[in-house]
């Protein structure tokens, strides 16, 4: 599914946060990646999930080797990865509604109309009902966002899920939920997952295989 | 001697138990939103913590922990109304923070008699200013310490936290999170406040972080500081604290001693008891459904939505006796 080949990331040129590091996630394979805050896990997600450009190396997804990174990769590439990532206050938008946050993917591909009932099931997934859909980021809780933010990510149906720290500030009965909707939604649709996470006890739990940040060769 | 009741009862004419350096009673926080609305934060929490004991206040976020703690440092926004007491300081001598003015608190509480060690250090330090400056000026405010005296104070400061020297002319974005964390809790213990409340220490830190953090606040509770741990992580309150107390939508619902609540016989309440199984290293199953909102709780167990064991006296709600508050606890089998 996913072929990162000696990657060097980062965000000044001298000093690349990530060195010449290659991972492999198979089709509906579970790899957790595991390492110390500061270790460059989160930029090797982020190239992972076509949203950094590296300076060096391949990323093949799906079969087909990158080329373009943010807004030069086409969405059909864009859309086969959803990404959950640590903080869902920075990465929801405080002015929508969370019924508008989760169904937002489906707007920006014009296919509002087609994934509504998805929204509405995925919503209902997460644990997300009545009055809560309809309030604004500001007005939930910290666990509560990140389930809108995990129904999201699942709303195109992606076939390779990113969580980077998904559930690093959430309470042990949310990140439990949250863990099990993921798991729900890879066996129904045979998705890959790259969890990233110091939580060694938590990954080796839920991933297929664990391996440590940075990878020796 | 984990009955607050007991202890309620006794205050003031201690016989055996220590001294109380806090004790909370009954605790309530609630505030008045627009529209007449109110929010529950906080209800009827009652504790004692004494010298030398680290008490873990655990619970989902939105259950009310940091308002709780915010309450006893008198930093609570002015739609806020309490009720109950908080009594700090031994009985002879004692303070209610909550009745206090804003001048005592400011002159003789915060920092002095009370030390916050905050949930993000790294937006708690001023971005401005290099760590030392802050050190000395908090040195020079609590203790009264000359300029010529400054600078080695607010070594020995940075010291007692284990803040590396070398490390004192750098600015809060150039630390760590660790070091931040680090850099917060000495200028919480500048003054030797007796009481130190630590407000999601551990967050977003990874785990060898983690057991270093919870190792050095331990530390500071065995050194002889009354500690109040609040967290959600489970594993570092199960590393700290004597004593754990579950709370659940704004009331504590459990308060008992940490090792048989970790160990056996386990925790008594339902919720206690399906926080601890959803840890991946047991069962990591989570508990259904969702906490209740803070504006609209039920007038019985508010966790009975929720509970497998809910039955019709669930609609009474459970006072807290002897440490656990449901109908269906199990006897304490160690009381």
């Amino acid at each position: 599914m996913l072929e990162l080949s000696h990657i060097t990331a980062g965000y000044t040129p001298r000093a690349p946060v990530v060195r010449d590091l290659s991972l492999t996630v198979a089709d509906g394979e579970a790899l957790g990646l595991l390492g110390p805050s500061g270790c460059g896990k989160s930029t090797l997600a982020r190239v992972a999930a076509l949203l950094h450009r590296p300076y060096a190396g391949t990323v093949v997804l799906a079969g087909e080797p990158v080329r373009g990174f943010r807004f030069r990769a086409p969405r059909a590439r864009r859309t086969l990865v959803g990404v959950v990532f640590q903080q869902p206050r920075l990465a929801a938008d405080p002015r929508l509604t969370l019924r508008a946050l989760i169904a937002d993917p489906a707007r920006a591909t014009g296919r509002f109309t087609e994934l509504a009932d998805r929204a509405d099931a995925l919503a209902d997934a997460v644990g997300l009902g009545g009055d809560l859909l309809r309030r604004r980021p500001p007005e939930v809780s910290d666990g509560q966002l990140q389930r809108a933010c995990l129904a999201r990510a699942l709303l195109l149906r992606p076939r390779l899920l990113i969580c980077d720290e998904m559930t690093a500030m959430l309470d042990a009965s949310t990140t439990a939920a949250l863990v099990a909707v993921v798991e729900d939604y890879r066996r129904e649709h045979d998705a890959a997952l790259l969890a990233v996470g110091h939580d060694r006890v938590l990954l080796n739990r839920w991933c297929d295989s664990v391996r440590e940040f940075p990878t020796t060769p | 001697m984990n009955d607050p009741r007991r202890a309620a009862n006794t205050a003031g004419h201690e016989t055996a138990a220590p001294e109380p350096l806090l004790s909370v009673r009954e605790l309530s926080v609630r505030f008045l939103m627009p529209g007449g609305r109110h929010v529950a934060a906080v209800n009827g929490v009652s504790f004692d913590l004494a010298a030398g004991e680290c008490l873990a206040l655990v619970g989902e976020s939105g259950c009310g922990k940091s308002v709780l703690a915010a309450a006893l440092l008198g930093l609570l926004p002015g739609n806020a109304r309490t009720r109950g007491a908080a009594w700090l300081g031994p009985a002879g001598d004692r303070l209610d923070v909550l009745t206090a003015g804003e001048a005592t608190l400011a002159r003789t509480v915060r920092g002095r008699r009370v030390g916050l060690i905050p949930q993000s250090p790294a937006a708690h330090l001023t971005p401005v200013r290099t760590v030392r400056a802050q050190l000395e000026e908090t040195v020079r405010e609590l203790r009264g310490t000359g300029r010529a005296a400054l600078r080695a104070a607010a070594e020995a400061a940075a010291a007692r936290a284990a803040f590396p020297t070398d490390h004192l002319d750098r600015y809060p974005h150039q630390l760590s999170g660790g070091l931040a964390q680090r850099a917060a809790t000495a200028l919480a213990l500048v003054a030797d406040a007796p009481l130190l409340i630590a407000d999601e220490p551990t967050t977003g830190l990874d785990r060898d972080l983690v057991d270093r953090t919870v190792g050095e606040l331990r530390r500071h509770a065995d050194n002889g500081h009354g500690l109040l741990v609040i967290t959600h992580d489970l594993a570092a309150a199960e590393r700290v604290a004597d004593r754990i107390a579950v709370m659940y939508a704004g009331r504590i619902v459990e308060l008992t001693d940490a090792a048989p609540f970790f160990g056996s016989p386990g925790p008594r309440h339902p919720y206690a008891r399906g926080l601890l199984a959803a840890l991946p290293e047991r069962d990591f199953a989570p508990i259904p459904g969702l906490p209740p909102e803070l504006d609209a709780l039920p007038d019985g167990c508010a966790f009975a939505p929720r509970c497998d064991r809910a039955t019709d006296r669930c609609a009474v709600l459970p006072d807290l006796t002897g440490g656990v508050a449901c109908h269906h606890a199990p006897k304490a089998a160690h009381a």
